[in-house]
């Protein structure tokens, strides 16, 4: 196992239009198991910034506790970091969103610490709308406390240690949907090639987009009869429609064929593209996708894919009309009423 | 029974008080009291006299019995007296018997006489001044809410005149407060006509207790502590709020944002410079303080004592990630449910210590509304020059009535100090920048703002353990030497608080009264009663903590040779005496407490007997409650 991260750069990597390799991109030397699925997480994430040629200090990472939480160490060195209180990090990106809205905020988080301790926070938080990307790296259980079973595994799974989940799970895509979060999409860290297109859809989408994504843990979720283990997801994964997202200013290449498919502007100008493979599938019906979840459920299986997309949906700021210079950079002059006014309050107490 | 007029002749023989005596309203809450009594109090104010008022309320919409306390003083005593009223206006039937009994002897009692009283209801030794408010209201209208409501104007214009107050100014006064709703002008001056005119023609006017103009307000202002909190944050450029509602911190957030809403639109595009959010919960509130305050925005919450529990946690996280922001804790008496609306001074030592690990919190103590807006502005300046959460104590006393204080002031040339932040061209010119170097050797380090730099002054911010170029380490020598960091940082700390009051005489005095927050309004009288039993006082106020070396250098002057020092409080437990022995190492039997915890405002009479009786008979390590 490596501990010394390598300084090795091919001399021609490919660079995006900020001149930046993907290299730029990447974070400290990760600590997760070998095999973990949050590292080929983070891999999407570093890619997805890369193309999409994101100014890496102009995001904000945040966190909760867990596994999931550290990950933010290892992608994007040249951003500033939050790794903050167990199930709390809904409210801190909330404040430091409120204080910059300029900043792209990414947030990591996992089942433990949405589904469970911050379960409250997370509901609050796609309510307020906040402009952010919530990724949730969801394995059916507590990784750093060495495997208890998490809200979101399966009612009758087993963990490895041979403790039955005994209550109804929580499918944190259904509630995103419920609570009116404008982009809702679930994915499969094992599946790079669709996840990618997501987190850039997400990044580029304004509002709240949440993504959950399947992210097996090899060391306590992966054994037979887990439903979160690599070997389960890839036999009983399936989506109601591909998507594929096509960059602003660039030429419409994609892999989906344009003439079965539906082109959805996002904010930013850029295009995803979405081709349907289930006939009830509308990327516009957040009841539709609830119950197509519910129904692949029933039926054993695992929907991915984008379920939800509200194009020109709002953020916390446009509800509050909050002046577009970020709260952070107003100076006194803009913040302090002055003596003068204060004159007349007093006189509003005699 | 008894009829309406009761004024015999024995008992109006009461000696005659001017300008200095109680008059407490004993109202059913929801019923439009407060209104009414607020406009007594500012007619007494704006007869020049000093005023202070007390709302003593249930936690309750409807229903239950509620008081108001107005204390009148040409002599400036404006905390509680103690003991029993000159008048009092027995509006609640629920409450009567106890209100009764609290008419001070050869005092009046105004009551509604429309059901008359039961002869057990009656004491020899008051006056009783019936007027049938009820019958008047009955007659004079017909909706149902106006009988109600005006009852309360009704009595306002009767005091008028049995207290010989301005009448002129008092109509003034409506006009002033309806401003804006002129509708409302014409009935309530008819209201207050029929009690001013029922009781010049029943009742001997004025009574032996009365007013008299007089010109002793100076500068000062009528107002609370949450608006002065609210009005601070305001000034002090405090942009993000994260908050939930709880008595009596509420109106803090209320009064922000309406001023706010006045003060703070961007005038070029009518936008707000400012984002408030009531979240989830008090968890929420403060973690929104936090994210803004790590994002270089400045930032508070205000919660009481129930709130600052579910904030310990998030309170250790900013203390070890050294984030700047404000937390005004209103404190009340206790646990969720009882008395929340009832003041104390309780939550010293949660505050001080919060949060899990080696936690210490800086705190700051405003005695007044003026000091509430000073502290509350000079607190974000503060927070961020450490880098670090700022408490501001204030209690339900001073956040929620109105106290008589020095107006707000502010000085236009004061700018800003946002303390130790590294801006882009400042982190080109640092050769190695690592966010816990202690490159000023005060413990305050260096802090870089997201987004600043592309290249320079990241750091993944966390709550375990850090090297000083914030990388994760689980190395006990690193933990260490961040943590004597932290404490050196802590002591650096009072260089920037606000210095304790002291008032001495080169002569030290053979008792020093130590005090903070709201048990500093009945010292003047308390000292002005102990002069007359021939003891003089020293008496020393702290404003803020960590403790400045002055207070240990008082302490320790006035508990030498058979002198007493008595620290002032209003909680069961003596915790700011528990802090200055912890934290300043002071022998415990050097301090005497006086402690006062029933949920009431602590009286100058109480005050006073505790320290009779300890000098009387010493009971060291005793709490005298």
């Amino acid at each position: 196992m490596s501990f010394i991260k390598s300084t090795f750069r091919h001399p021609r990597l490919p660079v995006n239009d900020l001149g930046l390799t993907y290299r730029d991109y990447e974070g400290a030397l990760s600590t997760l198991c070998a095999g973990c699925g949050h590292d080929s997480l983070t891999a999407a994430i570093i890619q997805a910034c890369h193309e999409l040629s994101i100014e890496p200090h102009k995001v904000a990472k945040m966190s909760g506790i867990g596994c999931s939480s550290k990950a933010p160490n290892y992608f994007l060195n040249k951003a500033h970091g939050f790794n903050s209180v167990h199930g709390r990090m809904p409210s801190v990106a909330t404040g430091a969103n409120l204080a910059n809205q300029e900043l792209l905020y990414l947030a990591m988080s996992g089942d433990g610490d949405s589904a469970s301790i911050g379960f409250g926070q997370f509901a609050h938080v796609v309510r307020r709308q906040l402009n952010m990307v919530y990724m949730v790296a969801n394995n059916g259980v507590y990784g750093l406390t060495k495997g208890q079973l998490a809200a979101t595994a399966d009612r009758g799974v087993k963990n490895k240690g041979g403790d039955v989940s005994l209550f109804n799970d929580i499918d944190l895509c259904v509630t995103a949907l419920q609570l009116g979060a404008s982009f809702v999409a679930r994915s499969f860290s094992g599946d790079k090639k669709k996840l990618v297109p997501l987190i850039k859809a997400a990044i580029s989408h304004k509002g709240f987009a949440f993504i959950d994504i399947i992210s097996p843990c090899v060391t306590f979720n992966n054994h037979a009869g887990s439903t979160r283990s690599y070997d389960y997801v890839h036999d009983h994964i399936t989506t109601g429609a591909v998507a594929d997202f096509v960059p602003v200013k660039t030429e419409i290449t994609s892999d989906i064929d344009s003439g079965e498919c539906e082109d959805v502007c996002l904010h930013d100008g850029s295009i995803m593209r979405i081709q349907k493979l289930d006939e009830n599938y509308a990327s516009t019906n957040a009841s539709q996708a609830i119950m197509d979840i519910e129904r692949h459920k029933q039926d054993g299986k695992i929907l991915t894919g984008l379920f939800y997309l509200e194009p020109t949906a709002s953020d916390f700021h446009e509800i509050n009309d909050t002046n577009d210079m970020p709260l952070n950079q107003l100076d006194q002059d803009a913040l302090c009423p002055g003596s003068r006014v204060l004159t007349s309050i007093n006189e509003s107490f005699r | 029974m008894t009829d309406n007029l009761t004024i015999s002749d024995d008992k109006s023989s009461t000696e005659l008080l001017i300008n200095e005596f109680v008059v407490r309203f004993a109202n059913t809450n929801g019923t439009g009291s407060a209104s009414a009594n607020n406009m007594f109090a500012k007619a007494i104010l704006r007869m020049g006299i000093p005023v202070s008022a007390k709302n003593i309320f249930p936690s309750n919409i409807q229903g239950m019995p509620t008081w108001y306390e107005v204390r009148i003083s040409q002599k400036n005593y404006l905390g509680r007296r103690g003991g029993k009223a000159e008048l009092v206006v027995a509006m609640n039937a629920q409450s009567l018997s106890d209100d009764i009994n609290i008419v001070k002897e050869g005092g009046y009692l105004l009551y509604d006489s429309s059901r008359a009283l039961p002869d057990s209801q009656i004491r020899s030794e008051i006056n009783y001044l019936g007027m049938p408010i009820s019958n008047i209201c009955l007659k004079e209208y017909s909706d149902p809410r106006q009988r109600q409501l005006f009852k309360n104007v009704i009595y306002v214009g009767a005091l008028a005149a049995l207290l010989s107050m301005d009448f002129t100014l008092l109509k003034a006064l409506v006009r002033d407060q309806f401003k804006g709703k002129e509708k409302l002008i014409t009935p309530n001056i008819y209201a207050l006509e029929l009690g001013y005119q029922y009781a010049n023609k029943h009742f001997i006017c004025p009574l032996a207790i009365k007013v008299e103009s007089r010109d002793l307000i100076n500068n000062r202002i009528l107002v609370d502590g949450n608006t002065g909190v609210g009005l601070g944050a305001v000034y002090g450029g405090a942009t993000v709020v994260g908050w939930y509602p709880i008595t009596p911190s509420t109106s803090v957030i209320e009064k922000f944002a309406s001023y706010c809403h006045r003060l703070r639109i961007d005038p070029a595009s009518g936008k707000k410079n400012y984002a408030i959010v009531q979240v989830e919960d008090e968890l929420a509130a403060i973690g929104v303080a936090i994210g803004a305050g790590w994002n270089g925005a400045r930032a508070f919450t205000a919660t009481s004592g129930p709130g600052v529990s579910l904030m310990a946690e998030f309170l250790g996280l900013a203390y070890f990630t050294e984030i700047p922001m404000v937390l005004v804790n209103v404190q009340r008496s206790g646990p969720s449910t009882g008395m929340p609306t009832r003041t104390q001074q309780s939550d010293i030592l949660a505050c001080a210590y919060a949060s899990h690990g080696d936690t210490k919190q800086v705190l700051l103590f405003p005695d007044s509304p003026s000091e509430c807006f000073d502290f509350s502005a000079q607190a974000f300046d503060i927070a961020e020059q450490l880098q670090t959460p700022v408490i501001i104590m204030s209690d339900l006393d001073l956040g929620m009535n109105d106290h008589l204080t020095e107006e707000f002031s502010w000085q236009d040339d004061k700018r800003y100090d946002k303390g130790k932040v590294l801006t882009a061209e400042q982190l080109d010119e640092v050769e190695v920048f690592g966010r816990y170097i202690d490159v000023d050797d005060d413990g305050i380090c260096y802090r870089t703002l997201p987004g600043t730099h592309p290249d320079k002054g990241a750091f993944f911010n966390r709550g375990t353990s850090r090297n000083r170029f914030a990388g994760y380490t689980e190395k006990s020598a690193d933990y260490v030497d961040n943590m004597e960091r932290l404490t050196k940082k802590f002591y650096s700390a009072i260089h920037f608080l606000p210095k304790p009051e002291i008032q001495q005489g080169k002569k030290k005095a053979p008792i020093a009264l130590v005090y903070f927050g709201t048990s500093s309004h009945p010292i003047a009288e308390a000292i002005d009663q102990l002069q007359e039993q021939g003891l003089a006082t020293d008496t020393l106020r702290i404003k803020a903590f960590p403790f400045h070396l002055q207070i240990e250098q008082f302490i320790d002057e006035h508990s030498l040779n058979n002198k007493k020092v008595f620290v002032i409080e209003q909680n069961r437990d003596a915790q700011m005496k528990s802090l200055l022995v912890n934290e300043l190492q002071i022998d415990p039997n050097k301090l005497t407490s006086v402690l006062n915890f029933d949920g009431l405002p602590i009286t100058s009479g109480f005050i006073v007997q505790t320290v009779l009786a300890q000098l009387a008979s010493p009971q060291l390590n005793t709490k005298v409650g």
